[in-house]
């Protein structure tokens, strides 16, 4: 059935955080590994060696460059640099859900996962269109739509160790950028997370509602700034000089050259 | 948007089709026997033949029966119930004129009403996408009723309502191109609320997820056309509303008659090409490309 469920009992996603995400896109690798031979028809490629190669991700990270604006304090201020991966955020107003005359698409009541059922998927690609985020692609070999399962099959799986039954991207990312739980219930790690470091939705005006958050970056330190007062850097006492006069040989070749 | 020629050719002939169909049930022209025939032939071979077009996009056609299922929510599958509905009704509708010289005319009412309603359901269809500034609005609907109304009129040989009903279309045409041009800054989607990134300051693409291209990139971030879109406009324009209203204007005959409908059908065609072409989607933003 394709209309949203009014609640659902947890509000399963990730939090993303684009403070640490270092851009690396094994996370794009490791979801397409994963899900390629596991739930539903495999990521397809077409042409993937040759000239023209694309494929069907469920993971994406784009990289946006971030430009503040000058002050009189900064006139040149460093623009910065973020990695930003992109997947289905498992919105709970999906609209890619309600547009979807099959009934394929759905939302989960017990989790709150967004899934597709294939075999009732004829692949007319609005659920695609109704989505803002870009996060559904159709499969360009089995002409169904693909997307971020959320890993349902790990998350659940009792065949993996309990450390692997979290999404294949939060299992592999190396800066732990990625953190999965219940958004629904705010005791949780991931919720908390998000209340202490200001959470956002992406394009909160389309009215999603997406379950998945991105924690903004942290303020950067900013070297073209006058320092501000009191020694903030508690190592740099550490790395003062120890020595100002060289001593031996070098000290003789010194007060030597220095006679000349 | 991409746009692909089977839903062109779908929207613009179904369109035509199912507005002949609402004459037709309504009795305009009143015919009967051969000349019904006639009329209905024309007017489902463009409804079934768009609505035929339409499948060749899917990825799954045979699975196509599936999408009755869903019309409590969703707009598409609205249009199929309504599209079969009304080719249902009118057939019996139909069949009454041909072979019994009987018009049921409360029979020809319903299937006028379940013929707008297609048209209506296949607008919401663009209408409801959120996603596309330039879809996202009442006039979408209100043009496609005016075109696919003015053209059944003219296929129908109902000369006084097509003078009255085309140059409506063409007004509506005008209202939904410049509505159109300003309504993806309008509606508060940009670089900063897609990335959240907008109060550290100017977002910027960087550098896309791949070298390569994507689904998204192919069917959603088209760009192609854009440069000639105001020669395009021009043409549509003339052909769809002001060269059909100018010819029926003249003495009747059937010649002129005919060339009214291959105009209006290709101006048509050119303006939903268009509709297609330009319309931005947002998530054009991700891939920097708005």
């Amino acid at each position: 059935m394709t209309t949203l469920p009014e609640t659902t009992t947890r509000k399963l996603g990730l939090v993303i955080d684009l403070d640490t995400c270092v851009g690396c896109h094994a996370c794009v690798v490791s979801c397409k590994g994963w899900n390629t031979e596991n739930y539903g028809a495999p990521l397809s490629d077409q042409d993937p060696y040759g000239a023209d190669p694309s494929g069907t991700f469920l993971n994406r990270v784009h990289s946006y460059e971030v430009q503040p604006l000058a002050t009189s304090a900064m006139p040149h201020p460093a623009a910065q640099l973020v990695h930003f991966p992109k997947s289905c955020l498992h919105c709970e107003g999906a609209p890619c859900v309600t547009v979807c005359p099959t009934g394929a698409s759905y939302k989960r009541v017990e989790d709150g996962i967004v899934l597709v059922n294939e075999a009732d998927c004829i692949g007319c690609g609005l659920c695609a269109w109704a989505c803002p985020y870009g996060a559904r692609e159709m499969d360009q070999a089995e002409g169904v739509m693909k997307k971020c399962t959320l890993c349902v099959d790990r998350i659940y799986n009792d065949n993996l160790p309990e450390e692997d039954r979290v999404p294949a991207c939060v299992r592999t990312c190396p800066s732990n950028a990625r953190h999965f739980g219940d958004l629904g219930d705010p005791d949780s790690d991931v919720s908390q997370l998000v209340a202490e470091r200001g959470g956002m939705d992406l394009m909160p005006e389309q009215g999603t509602k997406p379950v998945n958050q991105y924690l903004p970056p942290r303020p950067k330190d900013t070297l073209d700034q006058p320092k501000p007062a009191g020694d903030i850097d508690i190592l740099a006492p550490f790395l003062e000089p120890v020595m100002d006069e060289p001593k031996g040989f070098l000290g003789w070749l010194d007060r030597t050259l220095e006679k000349i | 948007m991409h746009p692909a020629p089977s839903v062109i050719v779908f929207t613009t002939l179904s369109g035509l089709g199912f507005g002949l169909l609402i004459w037709l049930g309504l009795g305009l022209p009143a015919v009967t026997g051969w000349v019904a025939f006639a009329f209905f032939a024309i007017a489902y071979a463009l409804a079934v033949g768009g609505l035929l077009a339409s499948t060749f996009h899917l990825g799954h056609p045979e699975r196509a029966w599936k999408a009755f299922s869903q019309w409590r929510s969703s707009w598409l599958s609205r249009e199929g119930v309504c599209a079969v509905a009304a080719l249902l009704v009118m057939a019996a509708y139909g069949a009454g004129l041909v072979f019994f010289d009987t018009r049921l005319a409360a029979l020809g009412w319903v299937g006028a009403v379940l013929s707008l309603g297609t048209v209506f359901t296949t607008s919401m269809i663009y209408t409801q996408m959120k996603t596309v500034p330039r879809w996202n609005t009442p006039l979408t609907p209100a043009l496609l009723i005016a075109i696919s109304l003015a053209g059944g009129a003219l296929l129908a040989g109902e000369i006084s309502a097509a003078l009255i009903l085309i140059p409506i279309a063409g007004v509506l045409q005008i209202l939904w191109w410049v509505r159109g041009d300003g309504a993806f800054a309008a509606s508060g989607t940009d670089m900063a609320t897609a990335t959240g990134l907008g109060n550290i300051g100017t977002v910027r693409a960087f550098e896309p997820p791949h070298t390569g291209t994507n689904y998204l990139l192919r069917e959603m971030v088209h760009q192609v056309g854009r440069k000639h879109a105001m020669k395009l406009r021009g043409i549509a324009f003339g052909l769809g509303y002001v060269l059909p209203v100018a010819l029926l204007l003249l003495p009747f005959s059937h010649m002129l008659a005919i060339v009214a409908v291959l105009a209006h059908v290709a101006g048509v065609a050119a303006s939903r090409w268009l509709f297609f072409a330009e319309a931005e989607h947002v998530v054009g933003l991700y891939y920097g490309k708005r």
